[in-house]
């Protein structure tokens, strides 16, 4: 008989991680979380994984999904019950496009905001602004970016909805306020409250004390550790608008 | 933006995320109003409908924009899905083919550029780099006629573009794709037999006429 079992390799403190839990308990699927050492990657994740070596995998009997975006469309796909994307395809491609676009743009200026100073830091504040305000303005009318419940652009943006919190804490800056992004404070708020997310939420302080070690060690080193789409670091923000 | 019906296009005639989007369109038939696009001098149109990156390529379709290359593919897919399937029904394959566009959108482009537009050490890395991806890449496809199997498919689309690019990532970083990756090179002759794909990709030596003329812009002997 197949295997059907699921297992979710991650970590708690990864918002990819968490990407992909809150899909599966939205479509209310039986998984079991495997926590990975990412300082010492199990043999499982490499190879489920051998390709990039990161979490999240699912492994869905003998399948394994890598890509917390492709695991999201997956479990959609492969499940009954909740609709994560839209059934309609014009709206399937928005919902692609601002997911991309939280990877592409929002989550790295954001990053590299937290973990860099002076006249570099500057330049990346700037850009994270207008990514959070272009991303603001989808939210116009809506409780979440998935309409009255959410979707893949929700969960891409799970980051900005808890961790930017504890990341803009630990370095000391204050990007993301209730006085400058009224709306998207709201939604936090509000994505936060579905059960799906707040079961799969890490502990805050815990992620707190995650970063700032991480925080020394990127200083020491002045190399910024940074997962971008493209797989390598930001080069810093360009003077004009290009 | 005036509901107009039909499909536009805007683009740039060497662009490989552009021609992801020509093939697609080709693959099912689909009648549309090709746009060049000035990517010095951005016309109102591509700011109006793409402007949070102000890039090509942009499809529009009945007044409404979607952009990002493999997006558009995916909408072409979904909408116009009784011709040529380009991803599998499969979710464990469609997963698997999103992977592997997603990897070569990650990879084969910027990878290309620094080939190009780098010198010395930093070149070398690049060609080494590109040499890797491309032998995982072939090893993907196997023995298969297709990334996407017996059919011609999503991360076919994704990837043909990039082998006119060949000769110029070749002749800039000298070494020989057909040396490193001969099973993609005979890949890339049955891609290029598809009307399509024939249609769409330009001449590697005009693409390299273009990779000359960007060198010399950025000032890269």
């Amino acid at each position: 008989m197949e295997d059907t079992t699921v297992k979710l390799l991650g970590t708690k403190g990864s918002p990819f991680s968490h990407r992909a839990e809150v899909a599966l308990r939205l479509k209310d699927v039986k998984f079991e979380f495997l926590h990975e050492d990412l300082a010492h990657k199990s043999d499982m994740l490499l190879r489920h994984n051998p390709i990039h070596k990161k979490v999240p995998v699912l492994v869905h009997g003998e399948k394994s999904i890598a890509e917390s975006l492709i695991v999201i469309e997956y479990v959609d796909e492969a499940f009954e019950g909740y609709n994560i994307l839209p059934s309609d395809p014009y709206e399937r491609a928005m919902a692609r496009f601002w997911a991309r676009f939280i990877d592409d743009k929002v989550i790295p200026a954001f990053w590299m905001s937290c973990w860099t100073d002076g006249e570099i830091q500057k330049g990346f504040i700037a850009q994270s602004k207008e990514t959070l305000t272009t991303l603001q303005r989808q939210l116009e009318g809506k409780k979440f970016f998935g309409g009255d419940s959410i979707g893949l652009v929700d969960l891409a943006g799970c980051m900005i909805a808890f961790w930017f919190a504890v990341l803009q804490e630990v370095a000391g800056i204050n990007l993301l306020n209730e006085e400058d992004y009224p709306v998207l404070c709201r939604w936090a708020e509000d994505y936060c409250s579905v059960r799906a997310v707040s079961e799969s939420l890490p502990d805050k302080s815990f992620l707190v004390a995650h970063f700032a070690s991480k925080k020394e060690k990127m200083f020491a080193t002045k190399a910024p550790l940074l997962s971008t789409k493209a797989g390598r670091p930001l080069p810093p923000p360009l003077k004009s608008n290009g | 933006m005036a509901s107009e019906k039909g499909v536009t296009l805007l683009d740039f005639w060497v662009s490989p995320f552009g021609q992801r989007a020509r093939i697609a369109l080709a693959e099912k038939g689909v009648q549309y109003e090709y746009k060049e696009q000035n990517l010095v001098e951005k016309s109102d149109l591509l700011l109006k409908s793409n402007p949070v990156y102000k890039k090509i390529p942009v499809l529009i379709h009945d007044g409404k924009p979607v952009c990002e290359s493999l997006v558009i593919v995916q909408y072409i897919d979904e909408v116009w899905s009784d011709k040529s399937p380009l991803l599998p029904s499969d979710p464990y394959q469609k997963a698997q083919a999103r992977f592997w566009a997603d990897y070569v959108d990650k990879k084969v482009f910027d990878c290309g550029t620094r080939l190009w537009k780098l010198k010395g050490e930093e070149q070398e890395a690049a060609k080494k780099e590109m040499i890797e991806i491309l032998q995982l890449l072939e090893a993907q496809l196997g023995d298969n006629k297709y990334f996407g199997g017996d059919t011609f498919g999503y991360v076919d689309v994704a990837f043909i573009p990039f082998n006119n690019w060949f000769y110029s990532y070749e002749t800039c970083g000298n070494f020989s794709i057909e040396a490193v990756a001969p099973k993609l090179v005979k890949w890339a002759k049955r891609c290029m037999e598809r009307e399509s794909v024939a249609k769409t990709l330009y001449d590697p030596n005009k693409v390299y006429e273009f990779v000359c003329y960007l060198k010399k812009k950025f000032g890269v002997e």
